[in-house]
Parts: structure tokens; C-alpha cells; sequence
């Protein structure tokens, strides 16, 4: 547990990530969406601190010894959850797969949790294989990309039947915790890809299943937002508003933390590193130390407490998937309250 | 005899500066920020004979290719109207649809012909989405300098455009009304809902104005994570006109 000032905060990384993007795994004749992929990556980690910016190569494969230093030993995580990216097209071994972030996972037992993802074309047989994945690596959530194509497929909704299918077996499953990208650009797309329309349609008809938006819908902030008032099972997750805004734009991460706060509340607000984009250590130092500046551009933002710093970096994490905290912060996992935000009329 | 070479030579310079200003009519339509502002320009160049050279880049390579291919057909209509202006070329760099948008821009082929069956609609009604997104902004700049200034926030609903003050952020709020179709007259509703044109009333007022604000902060940060991508792809670039004061 990372303690600071006499207070102890678990940390749940609810968004990280063991990718190969190394030139010996670049699909032939698709090097430069490999190579445009892991680059585009690395130039988000370009809003981090300078010192914690790494050469490319180390970026485009790191080993595990690397990752298990940057957030167990000196980035204070208490426990890190895979969130898979395949990208079979560009990638011979897939670059960050289920299997592979299970294997590590394997090697470092209480550490992890393994989401696994689907992709509703793959029909039946994928709906098998999901089932396999599940048992095999003790999912509890998935991570979908609903932008990326499949054969002459420029991406794939949520409202779609076929997804209505995936998400029915997941429920099955148990597994209740439906990661969504809808973040920064990633092609393949469809013009379409960032709206958050779908989410709110499978939210309503799926109450039981909890939908955690990556990035907070990024670049369509404002929908999520809203949208999130109206479901009370959609969550955000914060990965790449810590890393990407907190040390780059410090006024426009103060106020995009104040509209979630204001719109969605203390207890939707999932912390995610993004590693190997952005280390933990820094955010969750600069979390913890980081306050809503007192001036009169933000006096619409409340200042933000200890214990809802606490629920964000982990306990709402855990209340999610379920997973045990120390016992003087039970308690407060399971305490939530309400948005101040403005519903729908 | 008077041809393209003989009319512009020696002009060239007065002729770019207005290629540039051209450009900086050129919005993102996301960020609703002038690619001139943004750094979006890497080139503008215009030749003896009249041809404008004009390159674009833009933060990843994996921006959405709908908005660059607005940007790259915005930029070239801009340019192309420019007196003294012959021929265009503006040209996309370093991203992955680069090659068919600039074939297609080139070739007027709209966004349908360029992307064929990647793309099921011109962009038309993306571009109004954000036309209205930057409606809801606007008001939130407008509206915010008044209630700082004393007007009393309940009271906003029956103030009209001209009861703004004068200034850069209600000329800008009434043009963007004013492409969508929506009343910009300075007797019409200062805050009205950019769906409908008709005025939010006091009952609506708080949920509007938090929609405003939040529209506002959403479209700032992905300014800020814009900017920030954009120096990091080009370390060596400098941005052009206004500096970034936001942080």
C-alpha cells in the first residue's frame, strides 16, 4: 500500500498492459501500422515527466523483470489489471494478448487480474473461445475495441445483436466488467467510432454488467458524461486523464476531474496507469498530492478528499472485481454516494 | 500579354500573407480552433507563377481520417479562393490515409469518393455535430465572463445575443450560430438550444449552462492533448500565431 501523510491508499492499476511491438513481431507487408501503432503510443508517453520518457526500443518491448519493478516494487501497485489488445493484423503474436498477460500473471501469483476481450464477427466459434479464455485465465472482465475492422468490417456497435449474444454470455460467466475503448484514435475506424451512443444502449439493457469507459470517452468527454448521468452501471476509467493531462495540461486535468466529479461522482472513477505508456509511480504520487487549485476558474469544482483519492486509486476498483482490501479500508470500499451532477430531466 | 507568371511576380509575399490568413479561417472541426493556431500548417509557400504550396501534418498518425480530410478540403477551398492564387496544392503528411485524401481533395472527390466503400456519407452532419458542440462552448465563454462580471446567472435566460458584451467570444458564438442556421441576431436569445434554435428557459438554465461548461472543458482538453501529441511528434516545430496560455 502506498501511505502517505499517516493515510494508506490501495492501489488498483485498473488499466495496464504487457505488449510486444518489436520489429521481429511486425506482421510482413503491415510494418508501418506496427510501426505507426507503437510509435502513436509513444508519443503520448511524451505528456509524462521528461525522466520518465523511455528510448523507443525499450518501448517497443520491455521485460517482465522491467514491469514488475515499475509498478510493484517502486510504483506502488497493490494490484494490476491486464486489459488485452490483440491486433493480430499487424502484430505475428498478437501485441498484448490474453494468453501472454496470463503467463505472467501465472509467474506472479495475487498480483494480477487477466481481463480477456471478444469481438462479436467471430460468431459462434469466438463465443466458444471466449468461454475457453475465461475459464483458463479466471477473467472477470473483458476489454472490447468497438472500432477495429474485421475483413471488410470498418468496426462493430454494441446495439448489434450479435454483441447483444457476447454480452448475454458474459453475464453467464460471470464476467461483469465490460471495459470499452472509445480513447484516442486508433485505425482502423469507422467515422463513428468515438460516439458513445452504443454503451448507453447496452448499459440500459445490460444492468447487471458494469461498463467501465476507457479514457473517459475521449474526445467525446462531454457525451460520456452525460450519458453517465442517465446509467448508473457506467464508469470511467481515468487512464490517460493522469498520465496524459496531470503533468502536461495541469488546468485542463483540475477541470476534467471536476466534471467527472460533478457529473458522475466519486465512486465511478477507475485509476489506470496505462503502462507502458505512462509509469505509475508518478501518477499515484502525484495523484495523492495533487489538488483542485482554489482559484475562480474552477470554483464550479469541489476540492477533492482523501477518501475519495483512496476509492479512486483502488477501492472502486475492488468493489468491482471483487477483490479483498486491507481490512481498515473494507469499510470504505463498500460506502458510495451521490453525483452532484445534473440528471436528465 | 498578361499570364498567371507576369500578374503575380514580385506579389508573392503580400500573396502568401493572405494565403495565410486564409488558413487561419481553417478550423479543426473538433477543437474549433484555427489549424494556423494549432501548428497544423508545416508549409505555406506560394511560387511565381501562383501556385500555393501548402502542407499539413497533424498530431498522430492515427488521427480520425473524416476530420483530416475536413481540414485538407477546408484548407484547399480557403486557398484556392485567394485573389492571385492560381493553383492549389495542399498536401497531408505522415499519416496513414495520407495518400487517398490528398488524391481526393485534389481531385474534388468529395469524401465518399475518396474513401468508396470505407465511407457510407459525406460529412456533412459531422460537421454540424460540432458546429453545435461549438455552440454549447461558445455560450459557456459568453456566458462566463457575464456572471463574473455581476449578471446574475437565473437572469441569463431572458437576455438576448446583443446584451453580450462586444467582443471576440460573441462575434465568434454568433458565427457559429449563424452557419448552423440558428437565429445570431442581437434581439435573439442569448442562450438557446443548438438542436432546436429556440430559447433554454430559466427552468433549463443550470443543466444547460453545466452542459455548456462541460462541452467547453471537453473540447479545451483534447486541445491540450492535441498540442501536447503534436510536440512530441515534432519536437522542433513552433507553433504559429497566438502562444498557448492555458497553462
Amino acid at each position: 500500500m502506498y501511505s502517505k501523510d499517516g493515510e494508506n491508499y490501495f492501489v488498483v492499476d485498473a488499466h495496464t498492459h504487457f505488449w510486444d511491438a518489436s520489429p521481429a513481431n511486425w506482421v510482413p507487408g503491415q510494418e508501418q501500422y506496427a510501426k505507426g501503432w507503437i510509435e502513436c503510443f509513444h508519443a503520448y508517453q511524451g505528456l509524462g515527466p521528461a525522466e520518465t520518457h523511455w528510448p523507443i526500443e525499450k518501448f517497443q518491448k520491455y521485460d517482465e523483470e522491467t514491469m514488475m519493478r515499475d509498478l510493484f516494487e517502486v510504483g506502488h501497485v497493490d494490484l494490476a489489471i491486464f486489459q488485452p489488445t490483440n491486433l493480430r493484423q499487424w502484430y505475428t503474436n498478437g501485441f498484448n494478448t490474453t494468453e501472454a498477460d496470463g503467463a505472467l500473471s501465472e509467474r506472479h501469483p495475487g498480483k494480477f487480474v487477466v481481463n480477456t476481450t471478444f469481438d462479436p464477427r467471430e460468431g459462434d466459434e469466438g463465443l466458444r473461445a471466449l468461454e475457453e479464455r475465461v475459464s483458463r485465465w479466471g477473467s472477470r472482465g473483458v476489454k472490447l475495441y468497438t472500432a477495429e475492422w474485421f475483413g471488410d468490417s470498418r468496426g462493430w456497435s454494441l446495439k448489434s445483436p450479435e454483441a447483444a449474444r457476447y454480452l448475454e454470455k458474459c453475464q453467464e460467466l460471470g464476467v461483469k466488467n465490460i471495459h470499452v475503448h472509445k480513447g484516442p484514435t486508433i485505425w482502423p475506424l469507422d467515422k463513428d467510432a468515438f460516439d458513445v451512443a452504443d454503451i448507453d444502449y447496452a448499459a440500459t439493457n445490460f444492468p447487471d454488467l458494469n461498463f467501465i469507459v476507457e479514457h473517459v470517452g475521449l474526445p467525446r468527454i462531454e457525451d460520456f458524461c452525460f450519458m453517465a448521468t442517465q446509467e448508473p452501471n457506467v464508469y470511467a476509467g481515468l487512464a490517460v486523464v493522469i498520465g496524459g493531462l496531470m503533468h502536461a495540461r495541469p488546468r485542463f486535468f483540475a477541470k476534467v476531474m471536476g466534471e467527472l466529479m460533478f457529473w458522475l461522482g466519486e465512486d465511478k472513477l477507475l485509476f489506470g496507469a496505462d503502462y507502458a505508456i505512462w509509469e505509475p509511480k508518478w501518477q499515484v504520487e502525484g495523484f495523492v498530492d495533487w489538488q483542485m487549485p482554489d482559484d475562480a476558474e474552477m470554483a464550479d469544482y469541489a476540492p477533492l478528499t482523501v477518501a475519495q483519492k483512496k476509492k479512486i486509486l483502488g477501492l472502486n476498483a475492488a468493489r468491482l472485481y471483487d477483490i479483498k482490501v486491507p481490512g481498515e479500508l473494507e469499510s470504505e470500499k463498500e460506502q458510495t454516494t451521490e453525483a452532484v451532477g445534473v440528471p436528465s430531466p | 500579354m498578361t499570364t498567371a507568371a507576369t500578374r503575380t511576380a514580385g506579389s508573392e509575399p503580400a500573396i502568401r500573407s493572405a494565403v495565410w490568413s486564409a488558413l487561419g479561417t481553417v478550423l479543426d472541426p473538433e477543437l474549433d480552433e484555427p489549424l494556423t493556431d494549432l501548428g497544423f500548417v508545416s508549409r505555406c509557400e506560394v511560387t511565381p507563377t501562383g501556385e500555393a504550396l501548402v502542407r499539413l501534418r497533424l498530431p498522430t498518425y492515427f488521427c480520425a481520417p473524416n476530420f483530416a480530410f475536413l481540414m485538407v478540403a477546408d484548407a484547399y477551398d480557403a486557398v484556392s479562393a485567394v485573389p492571385g492564387v492560381h493553383h492549389t496544392v495542399v498536401e497531408l503528411d505522415d499519416h496513414f490515409a495520407a495518400d487517398a485524401i490528398n488524391r481526393g481533395v485534389a481531385a474534388r472527390a468529395g469524401f465518399v469518393g475518396t474513401f468508396a466503400d470505407e465511407a457510407a456519407d459525406e460529412l456533412d452532419s459531422l460537421r454540424a455535430d460540432f458546429l453545435r458542440k461549438a455552440v454549447l462552448a461558445g455560450t459557456d465563454r459568453v456566458c462566463r465572463t457575464m456572471i463574473a462580471a455581476g449578471t446574475d446567472p437565473g437572469g441569463l435566460a431572458g437576455l438576448t445575443l446583443g446584451d453580450a458584451p462586444d467582443g471576440p467570444d460573441r462575434e465568434r458564438l454568433r458565427g457559429r450560430r449563424r452557419e448552423l442556421g440558428l437565429p445570431d441576431g442581437d434581439r435573439d436569445p442569448l442562450v438557446l438550444d443548438p438542436d432546436t434554435g429556440t430559447g433554454v428557459d430559466e427552468g433549463g438554465l443550470r443543466r444547460h449552462l453545466g452542459l455548456a461548461r462541460l462541452t467547453r472543458v471537453s473540447q479545451e482538453a483534447n486541445s491540450g492533448v492535441c498540442r501536447g501529441m503534436l510536440r512530441a511528434r515534432y519536437p522542433g516545430a513552433t507553433q504559429s500565431g497566438q502562444p498557448d496560455q492555458s497553462d
